[in-house]
């Protein structure tokens, strides 16, 4: 048993109560901790890589209890990947917040964000359904105080709107797992991949419901239409760091629906057949119009940053929808282009907003932005997120639609994604052409100068330690296209062991001679 | 016993969602916490309703009832009476902050998202 497969969640859990009560008082040796610690994680999660990329599932069981039941964790390709992403983008994000002073704008920021990574990289790795809900909840209670992080009106609104809609969502989640329960007896995900395919069709009732309402739970994750509310307002108002940080956190809803709907509610099992799809489907293609819609009515900066979002992980909701191996190696590939996009546009909207006059509101105020470096970073973000040559999210769109080119009502995908991409393209034009053009013919002022009579005191100039997140971010995406052959290949046998369970079932509950005799059924 | 449970269940439940649905932050909370009530008793009788049976396998027992979904209960009473708490102290505070405790985000904010 390796025990390097809990480190994720050991590390940050270990660093955030050091960091909130023994640090409380010093952010320099605060952020030295985080970042230390977010450095750390990437080590881990990089081994954790090289460890899974041969195709071995490793089982990490708590106690030595054997699997059904007691809870496991389980390192495979896809939690490898994603707890890779997770910790390069904690690292980019710390990083960023501890430049920009924005962890000073409350208590405990980097505590909080160390909690965050422990419940994200603790749903990435675990191999109990009711475990994920218990890890939700704390990368949720993580994430609640990190929206309202800073304070202000509207950020406390936005922030009651999010907890409101996940505690809903969290009663959704128990009501599922004790539907599922009920109905097989387990909730571990390897046993439930066994026990769901062992129910005859005609008594599947229940496990449809369960399987449905599971898809719900992390659909208002995932931010999937009709549950998909909350995420604009939550995403404009939140810290633009934390705003960064929660691209993940769409990915674990998009994940956890990965995971369930593959190995346990997958479409070889009987009892669910097409059902996911039937539904995910019509879901995503409604959320990349709503993402399209919103972004070109949005007035202001960072709701049009969050509804291009919705839009982007929309199509990445696409691609999961087509439940293949090899529509699902697209997905993976998106999924990465996704976050990075993503987090990346949030941070350079983060250092263009902080020097400029009149916020994010779309319309022409006195220049205070013309600095050719943060035009050049928003540019290159808006291609990315927007899914224009050269960047990979015009690889990963070409990618998903050629994937789905054989799937039902594909001139209906085809339609619906090319479309928002186009008005997604258009709201970025405008909005960069605003804050970038307009601007200076309020006052005349030279392109590149530094105005004198800002509202916010960091300076214009933007110093490599600022820079670096936001730059890293893009760096990420340009790695990802320039390498976008080995990725592919990678994705390709990640979503191959995602189709076939056996392994995974096998390392959980079967190989288990190390592990505690039970003497009785309990624990 | 099976019909108290489920009636009881169900009233709950709708209670719960339709307070959730009103558009002040105290009746929300009320809610919510009819909604994790509900949920409680829902995932409890998910490991069937037993009367006065031992939790545990003794040796000598003949009957018992599912201990498994009583210690999940007990977690999801722990979080939810603390993501209750949590939902509180943010009601609080943006009644605080605003001056009025509606849910609902109006759609031209007067709020600069103060960067």
């Amino acid at each position: 048993m390796n025990h390097w497969i809990i480190a994720p969640v050991v590390l940050p859990a270990l660093l955030a109560p050091l960091i909130a009560y023994v640090m409380r008082y010093d952010i320099a040796l605060q952020r030295v901790a985080s970042i230390t610690g977010a450095v750390l994680l990437c080590a881990i999660a990089f081994g954790l890589f090289m460890l899974s990329a041969d195709g071995s599932v490793h089982v990490y069981r708590l106690g030595h209890w054997p699997a059904p039941f007691g809870i496991v964790l389980v390192l495979d390709r896809l939690s490898a990947l994603l707890i890779l992403l997770t910790s390069v983008l904690g690292l980019i994000v710390v990083i960023h917040s501890a430049a920009s002073g924005w962890d000073q704008r409350g208590r405990h920021f980097h505590a909080l964000m160390q909690f965050q990574l422990m419940g994200i990289c603790g749903a990435f790795l675990t191999g109990d359904a009711f475990n994920l809900f218990v890890l939700f909840e704390i990368l949720l209670i993580a994430s609640y105080a990190l929206t309202i992080h800073g304070g202000g009106k509207a950020r406390l609104k936005a922030g009651l709107q999010y907890v409101i809609m996940n505690l809903a969502g969290s009663s959704l989640f128990l009501i599922a797992l004790g539907t599922i329960y009920a109905t097989t007896g387990t909730l571990n995900i390897a046993d439930l991949s066994l026990k769901v395919r062992e129910i005859p069709v005609e008594e599947a009732g229940l496990v449809r419901v369960a399987a449905m309402l599971l898809m719900i739970v992390f659909g208002v994750k995932a931010a999937l239409f009709p549950v998909q509310f909350w995420l604009p307002g939550t995403y404009a108002m939140a810290p633009a760091p934390v705003a960064a940080l929660f691209a993940i956190m769409t990915k674990v809803g998009a994940y956890a629906i990965l995971r369930m709907h593959t190995i346990v509610f997958g479409p070889d099992a009987a009892p669910i057949g097409s059902l996911s799809q039937d539904w995910l489907m019509p879901a995503a293609l409604i959320t990349i119009a709503v993402g399209a819609i919103g972004v070109m009515g949005a007035r202001r900066l960072m709701p049009l940053i969050a509804f291009s979002v919705l839009g982007s992980t929309a199509t990445l909701m696409l691609a999961i929808s087509g439940f293949s191996p090899h529509t699902t190696a697209t997905a993976l590939y998106y999924l990465v282009h996704s976050t990075f996009a993503a987090a990346a546009m949030f941070l350079i909207a983060d250092l263009l907003l902080s020097r400029r006059e009149g916020g994010d509101l779309l319309k022409a105020v006195p220049a205070t932005v013309q600095n050719g470096f943060i035009a050049a970073l928003f540019f290159a973000g808006a291609i990315a997120i927007a899914g224009m040559p050269p960047l990979s999210g015009f690889l990963g769109k070409l990618l998903v639609l050629d994937a789905l080119r054989f799937a039902d009502y594909a001139w209906l995908v085809w339609a619906v994604v090319l479309a928002g991409s186009l008005l997604t393209i258009v709201g970025f034009v405008r909005a960069g052409s605003v804050l970038f053009w307009k601007s200076t013919s309020a006052e005349l002022m030279p392109p590149e100068e530094d105005t004198p009579d800002e509202v916010t005191p960091p300076a214009n100039r933007i110093g490599p330690a600022l820079a670096a997140p936001s730059v890293a971010s893009l760096a990420c995406l340009a790695l990802l296209t320039v390498f976008a052959g080995p990725v592919m290949r990678h994705m390709e046998s990640t979503a191959a062991q995602l189709y076939d369970p056996g392994d995974y079932v096998a390392a959980v509950l079967e190989d288990q001679h190390d592990t505690k005799k039970l003497k009785e059924e309990e624990h | 016993m099976e019909l108290v449970v489920a009636t009881s269940i169900g009233g709950l439940t709708a209670a719960g969602i339709y307070l959730i649905l009103r558009l002040r932050a105290f009746p929300v909370i009320l809610g919510v916490t009819l909604l994790s009530y509900a949920t409680n008793v829902f995932v409890f009788a998910s490991g069937r309703l037993a009367v006065g049976l031992p939790p545990v396998l003794t040796d000598d027992a003949t009957a018992y009832t599912d201990p498994l979904p009583q210690a999940l209960v007990l977690t999801a009473i722990v979080i939810s009476f603390g993501m209750t708490a949590v939902l509180v102290l943010i009601a609080l505070g943006a009644f605080l902050e605003n001056g009025n405790d509606r849910v609902n985000v109006e759609d031209e904010r007067a709020g600069e998202g103060d960067a």
